[in-house]
C-alpha cells in the first residue's frame, strides 16, 4: 500500500474513533437499563431520602467540615508561622507535626485520637461532634500549614523589608502586610483544601454514630442496609457533588482571575 | 575627611559609621567602612556592582546586620545590642530599587499605614499629611489607586512619599531609578532633587552620574568593600585621584 505518513495517521485516528463509538453503543445495548436504574436510582427510594438527608446528614457533614476548617486554618496559620520562625525548636516542632500528620492516613489518626486516647487515659470526649471534628482539624492543619507557608513565601521579600524599614515590628509586618497578601495568593488552593475536607468528613463515622450525628456517607450506607438497594448511596454522592462542584468551579475561576490580574 | 561643601553643619554628624564589616559566609562584602554624614548633607555612593554600596546602605537601617563595627544614626547606636531597632528605624526612611509598595493597599493606605500603626497617629491626621506629600510628588489625584495601576515612576514617587510620612531625619535611596524605564527616571530624580534642596539629609546609592554631580555635596566611590575615594563631586567625578575611580568612570562614560 502506498499511503503517505499523513494518510496513515488519519486512517489510524478514524479506526480508533469508530472502535470507541462501537464499544459505547455495545455497552448501551447490552446493559439492562431498567434493572440498573432500579438498583441505583429507584425513584421512590430517592424521595424517601428526603428531607432527612438534608436536615440530618448534610447538616452534620457541614458542621464537621466547618469546624474542621476553622480549627485547621487557625492551627495551620500558627504552624506555618512557626515553620518560618528563626527559633529552631519552633521550626522543628512544626516540621515534625506536619510530617507526622500528613504521613498517617486520616482513618488511622481518627481511630487513634477518637478511640485510642480515651482507652489510654480514661478521659472521654465530651460529645461525638468534638470527637470527630478535633482529629479532622488537627490533620487539616498539617495540610493547610504547608499551603499557608507557600503563600507567605510567595510574597516578595521586598514587602517585608519595606515594612521593617518603616519601623514595623516583625509581628506587625506579618499581620498587616505579609499574611493579607499571602491569603490572596492561597484562596484557590485553600478552597481545594475545603473540598477535600468535605469528603474526608465521611471517615468520621468509623468512630460510631448515633442517629443524630449521621453524616452523608453513613446516612447513605445505612440507607443501603435498610433498602437492599444502592440508591441511598447514589443520592448521598449527588449531595456531595452539589457541595463540591460549585466550590471547585469557584476555585478554578479565582485562579484564572488571579492569573489574569498578574499580567 | 572634611571636604564637604559650604553647607552649614552641626558638630555631631547625623550618621556615623565606624569600622563597619559585613560578611555573608565567606564573602567579605564590607571591609572596614568609616563614613560620616552631616545634617542636611547629600552624599552619593557610586561604584561597580558588587562593590558593597547597597549593603552599606542597608546596614544604616539594619536591614543587614553588620558583622562588626558601629552605626550611629541621630545619636542612637543601632549596633548596640540593647537598641530598639524598630524604633530606631523610624529615624531613617528608605526607598528601594523595586519600589516595594504594599500591593494589597491603595496609595493612601500605603502612605498612612506606618504613621498610624507605628507612630499611633489618628487616621485623619495621617491622611491629611499623606495628601500633602502626594501633592508634593505630583500624584495628588492617585490617592485611591492601587500600585499595579501606576507606572514605575509613579510607584517610586509614592514610595518616597511613604518614607517621608514617617518624618525621617535621613533618607536612604537604594538605586531608586535603576528599575525604571529611561523616560520615567527624570520625574523621580526631580523629586529627589527638590528634597535635597529643602535640606533633607540623603544617602544615595546611584548610577546617575548627572544627579551625583548636580545634587550631591559629596561623592563616595566604593570598590571591593572599601571606600576608595570621596570628596566634592567635581573632584571625584571630574578629576579622580585614584586609578580605580578613573577606570570606573571611564567605563560608565563609554556607555
Amino acid at each position: 500500500m502506498s499511503l503517505s505518513r499523513r494518510q496513515r495517521l488519519r486512517l489510524l485516528r478514524g479506526v480508533t474513533y469508530t472502535a470507541t463509538v462501537a464499544a459505547l453503543v455495545l455497552i448501551f445495548l447490552v446493559v439492562d437499563w431498567g434493572e440498573l436504574g432500579g438498583a441505583l436510582f429507584k425513584w421512590d427510594i430517592v424521595t424517601d431520602q428526603f428531607p432527612d438527608i438534608l436536615t440530618t446528614a448534610l447538616r452534620n457533614t457541614v458542621i464537621f467540615t466547618i469546624f474542621g476548617f476553622i480549627g485547621g486554618l487557625s492551627l495551620g496559620l500558627l504552624l506555618a508561622i512557626m515553620r518560618l520562625s528563626k527559633v529552631k525548636p519552633y521550626r522543628w516542632f512544626a516540621a515534625t507535626y506536619i510530617e507526622v500528620l500528613r504521613g498517617i492516613p486520616l482513618l488511622v489518626t481518627l481511630l487513634i485520637l477518637g478511640f485510642g486516647i480515651p482507652i489510654a487515659t480514661g478521659w472521654q470526649w465530651p460529645n461525638p461532634y468534638i470527637q470527630g471534628a478535633v482529629p479532622l482539624a488537627l490533620v487539616a492543619a498539617a495540610y493547610i500549614a504547608e499551603t499557608v507557608r507557600a503563600g507567605i513565601e510567595a510574597v516578595p521579600r521586598g514587602q517585608m523589608e519595606a515594612a521593617r524599614s518603616l519601623g514595623m515590628s516583625y509581628t506587625r509586618a506579618m499581620a498587616t502586610i505579609i499574611i493579607p497578601q499571602a491569603f490572596r495568593i492561597i484562596v484557590p488552593p485553600l478552597t481545594n483544601e475545603f473540598v477535600l475536607l468535605i469528603k474526608d468528613t465521611s471517615l468520621i463515622s468509623v468512630l460510631g454514630v448515633t442517629a443524630s450525628t449521621l453524616d452523608l456517607a453513613r446516612f447513605g450506607r445505612n440507607g443501603v442496609n435498610d433498602t437492599a438497594n444502592a440508591t441511598p448511596l447514589v443520592v448521598a454522592g449527588l449531595v456531595y457533588l452539589a457541595l463540591t462542584v460549585p466550590l471547585t468551579q469557584l476555585a478554578a475561576w479565582m485562579e484564572r482571575r488571579s492569573k489574569a490580574g498578574r499580567r | 575627611m572634611n571636604q564637604h561643601s559650604g553647607t552649614p553643619m552641626s558638630a555631631e554628624p547625623l550618621v556615623r559609621i565606624e569600622q563597619l564589616h559585613k560578611r555573608f559566609g565567606d564573602n567579605h562584602v564590607l571591609r572596614g567602612i568609616d563614613l560620616e554624614v552631616a545634617k542636611g548633607e547629600v552624599v552619593c555612593i557610586i561604584g561597580p556592582s558588587g562593590s558593597g554600596k547597597s549593603t552599606l546602605l542597608r546596614c544604616v537601617n539594619m536591614l543587614e546586620e553588620p558583622t562588626e563595627g558601629k552605626v550611629v544614626v541621630g545619636g542612637v547606636e543601632l549596633t548596640h545590642r540593647d537598641c530598639d531597632i524598630d524604633r530606631a528605624r523610624c529615624i531613617t526612611g528608605m526607598v528601594f530599587q523595586q519600589f516595594n509598595l504594599f500591593a494589597h493597599m491603595s496609595v493612601i493606605d500605603n502612605i498612612t499605614i506606618a504613621p498610624r500603626k507605628v507612630l499611633k497617629r489618628d487616621r485623619s491626621a495621617a491622611e491629611q499629611k499623606a495628601k500633602m506629600l502626594l501633592d508634593r510628588v505630583g500624584l495628588a489625584e492617585k490617592a485611591d489607586a492601587y500600585p499595579a495601576q501606576l507606572s514605575g515612576g509613579q510607584q517610586q514617587r509614592v514610595a518616597i512619599a511613604r518614607a517621608l510620612a514617617m518624618d525621617p531625619q535621613v533618607m536612604l535611596f537604594d538605586e531608586a531609578t535603576s528599575a525604571l524605564d529611561p523616560e520615567l527616571v527624570g520625574d523621580v530624580l526631580n523629586v529627589m532633587r527638590e528634597l535635597a534642596e529643602e535640606g533633607m539629609t540623603m544617602l544615595v546609592v546611584t548610577h546617575e552620574m548627572g544627579f551625583a554631580r548636580g545634587v550631591a555635596d559629596r561623592v563616595v566611590f566604593m570598590d571591593g568593600g572599601y571606600i576608595v575615594e570621596q570628596g566634592h563631586p567635581e573632584q571625584v567625578l571630574g578629576a579622580p585621584r585614584e586609578e580605580r575611580t578613573q577606570r570606573f568612570l571611564s567605563n560608565v562614560r563609554e556607555r
